[in-house]
């Protein structure tokens, strides 16, 4: 397999289904890494991965964090609050300093769309986007992928539904490049004010309700609801975008047997989700979360190897 | 010293002049324009474009307050090098340029520039849009126009009394149409490429409905309502329809949103990072449809330098806006080339068009008028390099491409300001 010419992993957008797949293969043989006793292998000692999260976040960066110390990298940790981005250094000049020390790779999550862009520029280290902005998250698609091809062992030919608020969502983005890129349909659906212009132009279909996204479906996929996006006046309540649009026990009626049902997590439980829902038995809401390890140690390993 | 340019190709859209013939050229006048003609130096304008002097009517020479972006001179040398003989700067400097001691003080920095500087005055106290600035000092000491430029101004009836006010003052009120509730937080043109790179956008109704609000006042109040930079091709289908039906209103169309769509910024390059943003080819394709056909009266750059801090940062942080002084007419010469626009409809956009906008002298080669030229070379292939531009900032998108066609010397009152290196074969003294 021939890789190592890409320097930064910055969306969806820039893979080919091949390299998607090699990914996802090389995730299979790294997940059961994290089932043995002495979760370890040495494939990234010596290797300096860096995280630099300017946005809050639990699973992602221990994610990345665990799939790094599991390939024996030396993992920093970096937040907004504790570094002197609060004393208003810049974002290049914070990226700058990090590569005079000799970090590697650079995983980087941010609010602002095209910041993994920007640092793959100015940096010769390799960068992993952990989330810019509403643009992408591409490793969050990858272990998504991942999660479904395990039960399903193809994503060829499937029909998922994406709901909720699309237009803020990367990890809607992600999602809709890596799926259309394997082959499978994608439908969307979510209040008008979250559906943004232009999105048949990615190819999926959009629905106007909950019920007719998720209409004979093989995988569900439900997006957070932020609470600001409140006061935007994209939605006019919670009980009201819930009735609407939260994934109750009662709309699985007549469901397929093997549904799956997804989410990149945090879940508002009640909200976009019912508890019973998100703890049920169609859920693999917590297999997502395994399967990101494995899919982030394959993502370093890989991109380990192409320096500049 | 008479000065003679020999042999160009006159191209001078006012006096329906469009052949080969030689201009003199003495007391910074142009005394003769005919064949055959001598003086005591010459320039060699075999192949070269002779010209009205090109007039950019929408510049940011962010002097007073940002020096550091740009300065009265360098802005002005910029303009030079760019071939134009003359630019009109907005006011929203620090402070806003809203009474006569600011103007004051930019007519004062710009006795000693390159070009000559006609500044455009503010509509409201500190373009705040709350109450009116002091139209009247203003327009004694010599402001040209009036634009609350950067902002629009909100409020209908204070746009309104601003029209009344400058009519009495005979000065064109130069709109910055953006409704900015529309804009919120938006980067980008709002359609298929904003969804794509997860940016936040700016429809064109934004830019649409302050556009038919201005038409309307214009009619009500009848005062000479110019359009900045249009980026929408509904609004140039909105100015078509005002013009037919005798609305005094004209409008201006940047290089940029010329040359460029929204697809251009898939790679987030912030020099791309302009309000209004460029929009979709169709939109494109209008604008340059209705430069051609004359909705769209003049080209101006609407140069925005800022410095690299204010441009190297996240997208979303970055400052709007991209210089354009010195590869205005170049963008502009390509669209020559491409068959789309006539040499002499690309003169008429540029010289005539804002002279007769903003009522100055210039836009015109006959004999008696200040001698301010420029002489283009329509052929002349050079790659973009921002370090080498004379504007104190480099914020463009389009370093390192090949462009054909530029300025080559650009004499304002009869004196070369600007004179690239390929001229120094083609002058002679005549002893």
């Amino acid at each position: 397999m021939a890789w190592g010419k890409r320097k930064d992993l910055l969306g969806i957008e820039d893979l080919s289904r091949e390299e998607i797949e090699a990914i996802l293969d090389t995730a299979e043989s790294f997940k059961d890494v994290s089932l043995r006793k002495i979760k370890k292998v040495p494939a990234l000692r010596g290797v300096t991965v860096v995280n630099l999260f300017l946005e809050p976040s639990t699973r992602t960066r221990t994610s990345f964090e665990l799939a790094g110390k599991r390939l024996s990298a030396d993992v920093i940790n970096i937040s907004a609050s504790s570094s002197s981005i609060l004393k208003g250094e810049s974002l290049k000049d914070t990226a700058w300093n990090i590569e005079a020390m000799n970090a590697d790779i650079l995983i980087v999550r941010h609010v602002a769309a095209g910041t993994a862009h920007f640092l793959s520029r100015v940096l010769n280290c390799s960068v992993i986007n952990a989330g810019d902005g509403a643009h992408e998250h591409p490793t969050q698609a990858l272990l998504d992928l991942f999660s479904i091809r395990e039960r399903k062992q193809k994503i060829d030919g499937l029909t998922v539904a994406i709901v909720g608020d699309i237009a803020h969502s990367r990890v809607a983005r992600s999602n809709i490049l890596a799926l259309r890129k394997l082959g499978a349909r994608v439908r969307i659906a979510g209040p008008g004010t979250m559906i943004p212009p232009g999105i048949e132009a990615m190819d999926v279909e959009v629905c106007r309700s909950l019920d007719e996204a998720i209409d004979g479906v093989d995988v569900i996929m439900m997006l957070r609801i932020q609470k600001e996006r409140q006061e935007q006046s994209l939605f006019p309540s919670v009980r009201e975008y819930s009735r609407f649009f939260g994934l109750t026990r009662q709309r699985l009626k007549g469901a397929q047997e093997d549904l799956l049902i997804m989410h990149p997590g945090p879940i508002n439980r009640g909200v976009e989700i019912a508890p019973d829902v998100a703890d049920g038995p169609y859920s693999i809401i917590l297999d997502q979360v395994t399967n990101g390890v494995a899919v982030r140690m394959a993502t370093l390993y890989l991109y380990s190897g192409a320096k500049r | 010293m008479s000065l003679i340019i020999k042999g160009g190709r006159i191209i001078d859209p006012v006096n329906g002049r469009d052949r080969e013939g030689d201009l003199l050229i003495e007391k910074g006048r142009i005394v003769k324009i005919g064949k055959s003609l001598s003086g005591d130096r010459t320039i060699d304008a075999k192949g070269l474009w002779v010209v009205p002097g090109l007039i950019d009517m929408h510049v940011h020479l962010r002097e007073p307050g940002y020096e550091y972006k740009e300065t009265i001179e360098s802005g002005c040398r910029a303009a030079a090098a760019g071939g134009f003989t003359a630019v009109a700067c907005m006011p929203n400097t620090d402070p806003v340029n809203d009474n006569g001691s600011v103007t004051d003080l930019i007519l004062t920095r710009a006795r000693s520039a390159a070009v000559t500087v006609h500044p455009v005055g503010a509509i409201t106290r500190g373009s705040c849009g709350e109450g009116l600035a002091e139209i009247g000092e203003m327009a004694e000491l010599g402001v040209v126009a009036l634009s609350d430029d950067g902002r629009p101004v909100t409020n209908g009836q204070l746009m309104r009394r601003g029209m009344e006010y400058a009519g009495s003052f005979g000065l064109p009120v130069i709109s910055h149409a953006e409704d900015l509730d529309l804009c919120a937080g938006g980067v980008m043109h709002e359609g298929t490429i904003s969804t794509r790179l997860g940016l936040r956008g700016i429809p064109s109704a934004a830019e649409e409905s302050m556009v038919e609000r201005d038409i309307l006042l214009a009619e009500l109040t009848g005062a000479a309502l110019h359009v900045a930079h249009v980026s929408a091709r509904g609004t140039v289908e909105r100015i078509r329809k005002a013009k037919a039906r005798g609305v005094p209103v004209t409008a201006e169309v940047t290089p940029h949103h010329l040359s460029l769509s929204h697809e251009a910024l898939a790679g987030y390059d912030t020099n791309l990072k302009v309000n209004p943003p460029l929009r979709t080819e169709e939109d494109r394709q209008a604008l340059i449809a209705g430069l051609a056909d004359g909705t769209l009266d003049a080209v101006a750059s609407d140069h925005a330098p800022h410095n690299i801090a204010e441009k190297e940062v996240e997208f979303d942080q970055a400052a709007f806006g991209m210089v354009g002084l010195e590869t205005s007419l170049s963008l502009l010469l390509q669209l020559v080339h491409e068959g789309r626009l006539t040499p002499v409809q690309l003169v008429e956009r540029m010289s005539p068009a804002p002279a007769r906008i903003l009522k100055l002298q210039g836009g015109t080669l006959r004999e008696g008028a200040v001698a301010d030229v420029t002489l283009i070379d329509p052929d002349l292939t050079f790659t973009v390099d921002a370090a080498r531009f004379r504007s104190l900032s480099s914020n463009t998108p389009f370093q390192g491409r090949e462009l054909k066609g530029k300025a080559v010397c650009t004499l304002v009152r009869g004196k070369a300001v600007y004179s690239d290196p390929v001229m120094k074969g083609r002058k002679r003294k005549v002893t």
